[in-house]
């Protein structure tokens, strides 16, 4: 069926809130920060206006919003919030508490550097930090990205194979405050895309009393933990399955990875959130010069799907792996650690050169990726990757 | 009480459905010194039973009874005794 979809002119962040809005969640418990604001903000005014049924607990911390959308998610209520940077490390205990209680709250995170010194720009240090939280993390390319994710999120966390919490990162400032056109679902079709949620279990339940969370030390403790690794790592078919079934009602299909002229290319710059167009931008330029480069973007990074970003990279010659996060004291980012320990044991694979670039949201140019394609054309005939390369960064 | 596989958390996650069942966790075992009751001095005036922060001592109108699956040996009935009739003996192995 071809549906046509009303397009509007709007910002990323209330992009956010338009979907937060669609969704109608039962609890948004959320502090505002920069650049996630006018998620907050505009949510509010929804709330305000009498547009959604939401009942909006406007706390005092991020550690009380993520506090808050605890208590109301295991209280068997749809949950929703949003933060970024700073606002995100201070929910950090919490974070754990949330994914390990598998509660399916939905939270967008306008990814942003942490302090110091004090920087409000993307990057993404603050989601990289979460990225053993337990939480499943998406990641968006541009506005139509977020809204759709939103949606989607809401159907992965709230599966009853999954029960997790999900977070959906887009770049801050770059994607956040970008006025890009939005193709706008129905209110009907958002509501059956997702559907009512009916919680597996919840403390409301007077029927029913249970004990969430409680003590389990050395004699179980390590049982619950690989329970809980299971359960995230078999979220990934239910991924695939809803962003095949996103597709099916809007023509705009997700997959957990997307791959980009990658199934002949010979230099492939991996890449995530808003930088994946600037790549692909070089790589059409570049391919009309006959070169064999193609981009692989990672749409999800928790949990990792290993199996697809092999089979996507396994036949290059070299691989560029674009970090935007830094790990002072070690010898990359988190993406080229991910990546490259675990096609360590393929028989054939290709040389991984580490990137690290726009961190405090410094620019990455489409001279920035074509200089990244020259370069890998250098290392293939050194054989072998170079140290840690930052890119447009002064000496 | 036979501890469940990860294979049987999946699904559940760190949650008990079956409320009340704190019972079945016997924190006896933790106890190094066993209060022993000499009856033929206790006055049954229940301050054992009042005290007993593991509500381990029960009173059925008569007299008072330590339920040793729950005692943790804290010595706190003893201390409380007026009577001083509760003596604390050293666990054996
Ligand atoms: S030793 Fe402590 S736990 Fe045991 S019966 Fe006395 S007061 Fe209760
Ligand atoms: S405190 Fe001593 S005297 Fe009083 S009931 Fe307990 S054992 Fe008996």
């Amino acid at each position: 069926m071809k549906t046509t979809f009303k397009k509007i002119a709007i910002e990323g962040n209330e992009a956010a809130a338009l979907a937060f809005k669609q969704v109608n969640p039962d609890v948004v418990a959320a502090y505002p920060i920069t650049p996630s604001t006018e998620v907050v903000q505009k949510f509010s005014e929804y709330v305000a206006n009498g547009e959604v049924d939401t009942e909006f607990v406007p706390v005092e911390s991020e550690h009380s919003a993520m506090s808050a959308c605890i208590g109301a998610s295991a209280a068997g209520a749809r949950v929703m919030t949003s933060t970024a940077s700073q606002g995100l490390a201070l929910m950090w205990e919490m974070l754990y508490i949330a994914s390990s209680l598998r509660l399916p709250i939905v939270m967008t995170v306008a990814n942003r550097a942490l302090s110091a010194p004090i920087n409000i720009h993307g990057d993404h240090s603050d989601s990289m930090g979460a990225r053993d939280s337990g939480w499943i993390q998406i990641y968006s390319e541009n506005v139509q990205e977020i809204y759709d994710n939103i949606f989607q999120a809401v159907r992965i966390a709230e599966d009853p194979q999954v029960r997790l919490p999900v977070m959906v990162n887009f770049d801050g400032f770059i994607t956040s405050h970008s006025e890009e056109i939005l193709e706008v679902l129905d209110d009907d079709l958002v509501r059956r895309f997702i559907g009512e949620y009916k919680p597996k279990y919840s403390l409301l339940d007077v029927d029913h009393p249970m004990t969430m969370g409680p003590l389990a030390l050395f004699d179980s403790y390590f049982e619950f933990k690989v329970a809980q690794a299971y359960a995230i790592a078999n979220s990934l078919p239910v991924i695939k399955k809803v962003g095949r079934e996103f597709g099916d009602l809007t023509g705009r299909y997700y997959d957990l990875i997307e791959k980009y002229h990658t199934d002949d290319a010979e230099y492939i710059i991996v890449a995530m959130s808003s930088t994946c167009g600037t790549v692909r931008e070089v790589v059409d330029e570049l391919r009309e010069k006959g070169e064999k480069v193609g981009l692989l973007k990672i749409r999800v990074f928790r949990p990792f799907p290993l199996e697809e970003i092999s089979n996507a990279l396994k036949n290059a010659k070299v691989v560029g792996i674009l970090d935007r996060s830094i790990i002072p004291g070690s010898f990359s980012g988190p993406l080229y650690h991910e990546i490259v320990s675990g096609m360590y044991h393929l028989d054939k694979r290709p040389i991984f050169q580490p990137y690290v670039y726009g961190l405090g949201g410094r620019d990455i140019t489409t001279e920035h990726i074509k200089n990244v394609f020259t370069q890998l054309q250098e290392i293939e005939k050194l054989g072998r990757p170079k140290n840690l390369i930052y890119i447009g960064v002064r000496e | 009480m036979k501890l469940p596989g990860w294979k049987e958390l999946v699904e559940i996650g760190p949650i008990i459905l079956e409320p009340g069942n704190a019972r079945e966790y016997k924190t006896g075992d933790w106890r190094t010194f066993r209060p022993e009751i000499d009856y033929s001095k206790c006055t049954t005036c229940l301050f054992c039973w009042l005290f007993c922060p593991d509500s381990a001592i029960s009173f059925d109108g008569k007299r008072v009874e330590i339920n040793y699956d729950y005692c943790k040996g804290c010595g706190i009935c003893a201390a409380e005794c007026p009577v001083k009739c509760i003596t604390m003996k050293e666990e054996e192995k």
